[in-house]
């Protein structure tokens, strides 16, 4: 008789897990269909026609010749800054200065390119390392303020992001900081010197498709961050640190030093993407510029929302953010506006945040009759 | 050198146009952190402001191409904010998305769609006529700044008083304040604690819609994608930098307004000072007020934490 009631139970759960699954799938594929109807409506609105935007964006990102490696160039800040927002996210904090970060990574590492006045290897980790320490002290300052002195880290690293490009600004109009001290420079530019050849990242050419190397690293280091997350003892605390503060302070979890160290560690990230753009090639030509960090850190922000915080699964989606980026530069021919693809990026961002809220509700509110059925 | 320093900051202290610039920099702050400071003060950080200012102003501009009329063209921009701001209550205080998240979607989202449909639309705008308050006028110094202005401007003169009595002198108000300082017990007493986080919410839009369109109408004159660049967040880092009160948050857009306008100001009379010191003096000052004064200030005590019934 039990075993009647068991085998006719695991049918039930079988069926009520496949059930639940279906319903999960709908409510995203709803939520997503949403906001591609939005963002068809927008685009109709003023006149443009969705099959050419779209055929546009392919031949910009995939189609093109040349443009897989475009897009992978973009791709490797996207998923750099994505992963450490998902180690960050993963210990419970919401940083939003990726943007600074970057920037004073990138900052740090042309301090060191163009001052040290040799090349080589060697010179070329010490940039990457400027970077990492450059991006990890920005966020250092905002785990001291959060650990010190109680400040909310969400609002100290946003406001530190407008800090970071006066600070960077300010670098980029003197001589003896990052501005290039060539005196002939034709129209006093504020950018930086261009990195000497040996301190550039190498770049491979895959069947007319040039990339630098680091998209591996960023490959690697996706695997890693994974790795560390799921296995080991440091990603396991910090995880508990983010889904239970109270259990993590009774297990004797140091919430300043776990804390602290998720932050920094995404500083660092974000770091180490700005040094992989400036040494890579595919932004800025080498140079540092006044708004070097072109949005890659906010964007790198929404991968890693859209990757719901898994490391893995933030690969195609900064692969998909960066075609979506390199894709708009095609869209002039079109004339469509190519801000058109921020909408995009942003519906998208907003309409997967609904899914999981949703869920949440419903749970809770099955839960709750279900609490009080039981009384 | 350091003499004529002090001279040129002379200089530019006795001109009137100092005053002017200065107080129109700063009432562009005014507008969005009065709303911000209401939904500050109901537990709730919007950083999508700066989205709804820039929403804001560019329903007014559409809203004054479309009619000519410069009220119609504020209203169609606080309408855009409230827009911004229910998108912003409804994601973050009914399905308890992360409000930062949604905020700085809402941000980017706001920002590719302004400037895509400015694009394409290219909507054609002026700037609101000078109203001139008369006998006030004249004060010396003051007067211009203050009452020779657009008359968009003068809108906040009410809205400041308003907010106040809203605050302080409505049940509503008092209910807000209690669901931001302890969302628990205001929920037993049977308010509904994200409904008001919602209407609080709501406010923060309509007013930065409103500081979009008067940024616009009243001060700009055309719309462009940089037309916010920012000032969104200085407003809320005033709110912070004045203590969670409306005197602090007001005197804080004084003071960072009147640091823009010295920096628009001190190279005209040949003495550019740190452009960048100044352009990041809100942030760091923000940031050292909060970070020295962190025991004195009061903060509503569950500023940020969502409300989830039965979760802490």
């Amino acid at each position: 008789m039990t075993g009647v009631d068991a085998g006719a139970g695991a049918g039930d759960v079988r069926y009520d897990r496949a059930r639940e699954g279906a319903t999960v799938l709908g409510i995203y594929l709803t939520s997503i269909a949403v906001a591609l109807v939005v963002a068809a409506l927008v685009l109709l609105a003023t006149g443009g026609s969705w099959t050419s935007v779209l055929s546009a964006l392919l031949d910009g990102s995939v189609r093109g010749p040349g443009r897989w490696g475009t897009t992978i160039g973009v791709a490797i800040p996207l998923l750099l800054v994505a992963l450490g927002t998902i180690v960050n996210a993963r210990a419970g904090l919401v940083n939003l200065g990726q943007e600074g970060q970057l920037f004073v990574g990138a900052a740090f590492g042309t301090y060191v390119a163009t001052h040290i006045g040799a090349g080589g290897p060697g010179v070329l980790f010490l940039i990457m390392l400027a970077g990492v320490a450059g991006g990890a002290i920005w966020a250092g300052i905002a785990a001291v303020l959060r650990y010190q002195r109680r400040m909310p880290e969400v609002l100290t690293t946003l406001l530190l992001v407008f800090v970071a490009s006066q600070a960077v600004g300010y670098g980029l109009k003197n001589k003896n900081l990052l501005l290039d001290p060539t005196p002939d420079q034709a129209n006093r530019n504020l950018i930086s010197e261009r990195l000497r050849p040996d301190t550039r990242l190498p770049r491979l050419d895959w069947f007319g498709n040039e990339f630098p190397m680091t998209a591996f690293v960023a490959l690697l280091m996706a695997v890693l961050v994974a790795l560390v997350l799921r296995w080991t003892i440091v990603g396991f605390r910090l995880q508990m640190l983010g889904r239970g503060p109270r259990t993590a302070h009774r297990a004797g979890v140091s919430e300043a030093r776990y804390g602290g160290l998720a932050l920094v560690a995404s500083g660092a990230f974000c770091g180490l993407a700005g040094a992989f753009m400036l040494a890579g090639g595919d932004f800025g030509n080498y140079r540092l510029t006044p708004n070097y960090p072109v949005n890659i850190g906010w964007e790198g922000l929404l991968v890693a929302l859209v990757a719901r915080n898994h490391p893995l699964v933030s690969i195609p989606v900064a692969f998909v953010f960066a075609g979506l980026r390199t894709g708009s530069g095609f869209l002039a021919a079109t004339g469509v506006d190519r801000d058109i693809t921020k909408v995009v990026q942003a519906l998208l961002v907003l309409a997967l945040l609904v899914p999981p809220a949703v869920l949440f509700v419903r749970n809770r509110r099955r839960a709750l009759a279900a609490a009080a059925e039981r009384v | 050198m350091a003499g004529d320093f002090f001279f040129a900051v002379g200089d530019v202290l006795s001109s009137e146009t100092t005053y002017s610039s200065g107080w129109r920099l700063a009432v562009a702050l005014g507008f969005v952190a009065v709303g911000e400071w209401i939904a500050e003060r109901a537990g709730t950080i919007n950083i999508s402001v700066e989205g709804a200012m820039l929403a804001g102003a560019f329903a007014a501009a559409m809203g004054y191409d479309a009619s000519g009329s410069v009220a119609v063209g504020l209203l169609i921009g606080a309408a855009a904010g409230l827009l911004v701001g229910a998108v912003q209550a409804h994601f973050s205080h009914n399905l308890t998305a992360n409000q930062f998240v949604v905020g700085l979607t809402l941000n980017i989202l706001v920002l590719g769609l302004a400037s895509f449909l400015n694009s394409s639309l290219k909507p054609e705008t002026a700037t609101a006529h000078v109203f001139e308050v008369p006998g006030l006028v004249e004060i010396p110094l003051l007067g211009p700044a203050l009452f020779g202005q657009p008359w968009p401007l003068y809108l906040l003169y009410p809205l400041v008083p308003l907010a106040w009595w809203l605050v302080y002198r409505t049940r509503w108000g008092l209910e807000v304040r209690a669901v931001g300082e302890n969302p628990q017990a205001a929920d037993v007493s049977s308010i509904d604690v994200n409904a008001r986080r919602r209407q609080a919410v709501y406010i923060a839009g309509i007013t930065s819609g409103l500081g979009g369109g008067y940024l616009l109408l009243g001060q700009v004159g055309w719309f462009e994608d940089a037309i916010v660049g920012g000032q969104g967040f200085i407003a809320i880092a005033a709110v912070i930098f004045g203590g969670w009160t409306l005197r602090g948050a007001m005197l804080g857009c004084l003071l960072f307004g009147s640091a823009n306008s010295f920096r628009l100001s001190l190279p005209a009379v040949g003495h550019p000072l740190n452009s960048e010191l100044l352009s990041s003096l809100p942030f760091v000052l923000t940031i050292c007020v909060m970070a020295l004064f962190a025991h004195r200030t009061r903060e509503p005590q569950s500023l940020a934490r969502p409300f989830i019934r039965g979760l802490r």
